[in-house]
């Protein structure tokens, strides 16, 4: 780990400009993720600046019916928030399906959004890693690719975003709300938050330098029956081969997004139009162009399998 | 003291602290964080310094040059030791590689530098500043090709490891029935909770090491041969150890780094191997490849089995030997079984958990299955046919100590509720889970070692043992004070246990299920000792008298052993020839039920039983504690543990806990194990064998065959990963 300064900022622009301010800054929420990284030096921030006395948070109701999650709420708090549990169950399912409960208990909303990829070979510095290091190479590819991602991938990288929450929140429709260092704030739907690699990834959001995620805003409930299958080589504490999170209606139609298996939680409007025709067409339809490597192949019927479950259940 | 006849009838035979579950006596100081291990003592040398390891980045070839100037600068920096500077350290008997190797790169993280600095955090930080560059050269690290090569290895006495029985080609090629199947095994690590950790501090010419070490004897000879010292110049002190599982069998990078970095600093230095080294950088279960073949007639009594092995390392002879259980498991006249092993580049493979057998009951337990199915016989009726009896099935002229597997079958089928396996497999589905039972034998041999000990009584009667025996967890501690209690007839209170330093005397260490019988052992020969020595002092026969409540009685008169003040007596337990003739093994029939995911394959364990034949149980609680944590491995084994091997930069790929899966809690919901009230005459004074290698002898295969019986699909690649079968899963509407 590379030394450090570090201060604690008093509001949402003034933490956006000190980290616009400082050339390798970062934000630091519950740590869990960036300090790991900083001790193996895969991130090397110049600067911290923590944002935990921001006072954001709350959980909120929104005049839309939906909820406001402030940035700073934790996974644990989130996931055992009485509306949380009865309107978006999928969510709270994502949720204590990842990590640990005591990483829960630090993990914050917008740190979880934010996470940073599982790959053996991002996380080895002897390694050639482009999202490491821009135009370094990528050892996975040839390599062990079994965890990776089979869709929305790269010549340049294929890791996924490894993370549970954010498949709810895409299934959802949730809404990222930020403020730039010059104090404009916006909202980014969950859909473009994250960018597929393309040449460049080490560019992993639409977020630009300095912006600050402050909540995180669910619509309106959807009603439905809400689940979230997590696959795995163990019970608990392991990334996802996939997961499958889902809202389905009475009438078998529904919402349907995957973790695991792209760079973003992966769902697409046409393929959650086929739900009714089963789990075969609706993978079909939004795995059309995998890119899988022979390690990682498995998790296109896989994911039709799990999906077929839920689908199963959801018809039971 | 030396053992060169049967047991006969002894005082453990009517024992009151020997045999009865005993808790822990370390344990208070376990669960609250007073036990200090390695890394945590603070106060046995002052003013330490933190050394933090850099390991190679290549698998093979030869450093170039190494930058250590913007190190050098870096705060709070104190010495470097680099390759590029020093030559490589010596040799010992027990590693290949280099452990500290000059230039010469022999694999992944091998070690080629110590920063050593005034905080853990400044050391890695000037780690992270060091620049090197290599020459790669190309390695072989595909043991699938690496096996064409391949020449018959070496077992642990230096033999070659194959044996022959009768006309296995004509036997197997007019068997009724047959399986002729490969299995293979992946790399796995030890993955103990306490990475190596090591605090070296110099005295002159004489060294320390502050260690976490299995054998204490065998590390204080390697440091010598290493660092190239005086053997009596050195002393290892490993009193708690936090798994090791045979990766602390021998001395590793932690130990020689801190031993280089101390004299370079001029003062103690702490090294704890980072937990993304201990994968490439310590040593690792090495993969086999396995082929079985078994021939039986109609009736299902084998007539042929061979059983051959391939692993490599990196002296392609010394390996992984599936075959080891398979001369002593079931009968057959015409015999064959052979380990070879390739050179390989990866990482030094050496012993883990029962090496060889653990993985071998993959491929030979399952493979009975494939034979029971084809037969249409029961899986535990096939193997209770083929139980050997009085003699070593591969070698007729060894007798058996005691077995009695058919018993630990016979009552774990009964107890399992084995008769309603539905032998259909694929034929029980309940909703979207598939359930099934399978079983599996279990055989691991129970060696024994000379070993060692002090016992020192007090003026008030009080009673410290001493010995470089180690507990790795296993909870030597306690079965140590409960033999000294035992054998001087006090209460378990009056006796304390110091343990894992060399200045004491050597034991057996832990290592290959030897410990408990032999550590205990010698503790009884230096307790006969000293009750010689008390009777001598007050004037009795103490070979005649009994020990019991403090006092000695002999025809009617009695001593208070107190009496005779403070006494010290060393002793040793030696085996004798007459144990050559005998095989003496320890026996298992393990269960498992398991539910497959008829949608995603994922499997759950429901339940698992193990019942185990072992002689005395000296301490049923500790010993139960063993054979369950062995079963959770042996399930990881089967369901999840791999190491990745990187066939391009020849290293294994998942080196942190994240990566590479061991089981958690949820995955191992029931566990039973049961002991029989066996006793072996032939192993030791005490009768008892090990038990911690046992139990990871076949529950894993026990799983498989379960996976089996549940969906119909037979996987020989392990891990059992759902990758591997999802295409042969019932279809999904
Ligand atoms: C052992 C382990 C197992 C895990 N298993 C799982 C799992 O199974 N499933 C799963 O989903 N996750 C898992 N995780 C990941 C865990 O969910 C994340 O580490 C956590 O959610 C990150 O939140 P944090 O607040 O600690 O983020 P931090 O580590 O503080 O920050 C993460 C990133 O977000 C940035 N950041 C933080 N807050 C903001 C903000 N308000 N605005 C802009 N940028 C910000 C930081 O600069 C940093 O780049 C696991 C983690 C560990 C260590
Ligand atoms: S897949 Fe991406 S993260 Fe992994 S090595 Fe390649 S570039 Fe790096």
């Amino acid at each position: 780990m590379r030394s450090f300064t570090y201060e604690r900022a008093a509001s949402p622009a003034d933490a956006a400009r000190a980290v616009a301010a400082t050339q390798g800054a970062k934000f630091i929420a519950g740590g869990t993720n960036l300090l790991d990284l900083m001790k193996l030096e895969i991130e090397r921030p110049t600067h911290l600046v923590d944002v935990q006395d921001l006072g954001l948070d709350a959980i909120e109701e929104t005049e839309e019916g939906g909820l406001r999650i402030g940035t700073l709420v934790s996974n644990t708090a989130l996931s055992a928030h009485p509306k949380v549990r009865r309107d978006y169950a999928v969510l709270t399912r994502a949720i204590q399906a990842g990590a640990s409960g005591q990483l829960r208990n630090k993990a914050t909303t917008g740190g979880n959004m934010l996470q940073r990829t599982r790959c053996s070979y991002f996380y080895d510095t002897n390694m050639p890693c482009n999202k490491r290091k821009p135009g370094d190479g990528c050892a996975a590819i040839r390599g062990s690719s079994r965890q990776l991602g089979v869709i929305g991938t790269s010549d340049s990288c294929i890791a996924t975003y490894p993370g549970d929450m954010a498949v709810a929140m895409r299934v959802l429709d949730a809404v990222v709300e930020t403020v730039k260092p010059d104090g404009t704030a916006r909202s980014i739907p969950s859909a473009e938050f994250h960018r597929l690699w393309g040449d460049t990834p080490h560019v992993e959001t639409v977020l630009e330098p300095g912006e600050i995620i402050t909540h995180v805003r669910l619509p309106a409930p959807l009603g439905g029956r809400h689940f979230y299958s997590k696959v795995r080589d163990r019970r608990s504490y392991a990334f996802a081969l996939v997961s499958v999170a889902a809202v389905i209606q009475s009438d078998g139609t529904g919402q349907v997004a995957f973790g695991g298996v792209a760079p973003r939680p992966w769902r697409l409007p046409e393929a959650d139009a086929q739900l009714r025709n089963g789990a075969a067409a609706v993978v079909r339809t939004a795995f059309a162009d995998a890119r899988p490597t022979e390690d990682n192949k498995f998790k296109i019927p896989l994911a039709e399998r799990t999906l077929a479950g839920i689908l199963a259940e959801a018809k039971g | 003291m030396e053992f060169n006849a049967p047991a006969g009838e002894n005082l453990f035979d009517r024992s009151k602290v020997v045999g009865k579950s005993t808790r822990r006596i370390d344990g208070p100081l376990k669960v609250s964080g007073r036990a200090p291990y390695a890394a945590e003592r603070h106060d046995v040398a002052a003013n330490q310094a933190y050394g933090w390891i850099v390991g190679a980045g290549i698998a093979k070839g030869r450093i170039r040059s190494m930058n250590l100037d913007e190190a050098r600068k870096a705060p709070g920096v104190i010495a470097i030791v680099a390759a590029t500077e020093h030559n490589a350290v010596g040799s010992s008997d027990w590693n290949i590689a280099p452990l500290f190797g000059g230039r010469d790169i022999a694999h992944y993280h091998q070690a080629i530098a110590v920063v050593v600095a005034e905080t853990f955090e400044q050391a890695r930080a000037a780690a992270g500043l060091i620049r090197t560059s290599y020459d790669s050269a190309d390695g072989r690290f595909d043991l699938e090709t690496a096996k064409e090569k391949s020449k018959v290895g070496t077992g642990f006495s230096g033999d070659k490891s194959e044996s022959t029985l009768g006309d296995f080609d004509s036997a197997y090629g007019s068997a009724a029935a047959t399986v002729d199947a490969t299995y293979t095994t992946p790399d796995e690590s030890h993955a103990m909770m306490e990475p190596m950790a090591s605090i070296a501090a110099w005295e002159g010419d004489r060294l320390t090491v502050w260690t976490s070490n299995q054998m204490i004897a065998w590390g204080k000879k390697a440091l010598a041969s290493i660092l190239k010292i005086d053997e009596d110049k050195v002393r290892v002190d490993s009193p708690y150890i936090g798994g090791g599982f045979g990766g602390k069998l021998f001395v590793r990078a932690d130990a020689v780094m801190a031993a280089l970095g101390a004299k370079a600093a001029g003062r103690p230095v702490k090294v704890v191997m980072q937990r993304p080294l201990m994968f490439n950088n310590a040593t690792h279960r090495h993969a086999t490849i396995q082929r079985v073949r078994l021939g039986a007639d109609q009736d299902g009594r084998i007539t042929a089995i061979a059983h051959e092995c391939w692993s490599g390392n990196l002296d392609g002879e010394s390996g992984e030997d599936g075959t080891l259980q398979t001369p002593k498991l079931y009968t057959g006249a015409n015999r064959l079984t052979r380990s070879f092993v390739a050179e390989l580049d990866l990482p030094e493979g050496n012993a883990m958990r029962a090496p060889g057998e653990a993985v071998g009951h993959l491929a030979l337990e399952v493979a009975m299955d494939e034979l029971a199915e084809k037969l249409g016989m029961d899986p535990v009726e096939l193997r209770v046919l083929n139980d050997a009896k009085d003699t070593v099935p591969a070698d007729p002229d060894t007798k058996i100590s005691d077995r009695n597997l058919v018993r630990c079958l016979r009552e774990g089928a009964e107890r399992f509720g084995w008769s309603k396996r539905n032998p259909q497999a694929g034929g029980n589905r309940r909703g979207r889970w598939l359930t099934g039972m399978g079983c599996a034998a279990g055989y691991r041999a129970g060696p024994t070692e000379k070993s060692a000990a002090r016992v020192r009584m007090d003026a008030d009667g009080g009673f410290t043992v001493e010995t470089d025996m180690t507990d790795i967890g296993t909870g030597s501690y306690t079965i140590i004070a409960q033999t000294a209690a035992e054998t001087m007839g006090v209460p378990l209170e009056r006796v304390n246990v110091e343990l894992g330093d060399s200045a004491f005397p050597a034991s057996s260490g832990s290592g290959g299920q030897w410990g408990a019988a032999s550590s205990t052992a010698g503790v009884y020969a230096a307790c006969v000792n000293l009750r010689r020595a008390i009777g001598e002092k007050l004037g009795f026969d103490a070979d005649a008298a009994t020990f019991e409540d403090g006092k000695a009685n002999l025809n009617g008169e009695s001593w208070e052993i107190a009496d005779a003040g403070a006494l010290s007596a060393d002793g040793e337990m030696t085996y004798g020839d007459f144990k050559d003739g005998y095989d003496v093994g320890t026996y298992a029939g393990h269960f498992a039920e398991v539910k497959v995911d008829a949608f995603t394959g994922e499997t759950h364990i429901t339940r698992m039983l193990s019942v185990c034949d072992a002689g005395r149980i000296l301490n049923p609680l500790s010993a139960r504690s063993q054979v369950i944590g062995a079963m959770v491995m042996s399930a990881g084994a089967t369901l999840m543990e791999d190491l990745h091997v990187d066939k391009r930069f020849g290293f294994f790929a998942n080196h942190d806990l994240a990566g590479y899966e061991v089981p958690v809690h949820a995955d191992i919901p029931h566990q039973e194990c049961v002991f029989l009230d066996t006793l072996d005459p032939i192993i030791s004074p005490m009768k008892a064998k090990g038990v911690g290698e046992l139990g990871i002898c076949g529950p894993g295969a026990a799983v498989a065959n379960a996976i089996y019986n549940a969906t119909g699909i037979r996987v020989r690649d392990y891990p059992l990963t759902l990758d591997k079968y999802l295409d042969r899963l019932p279809a999904i509407a």
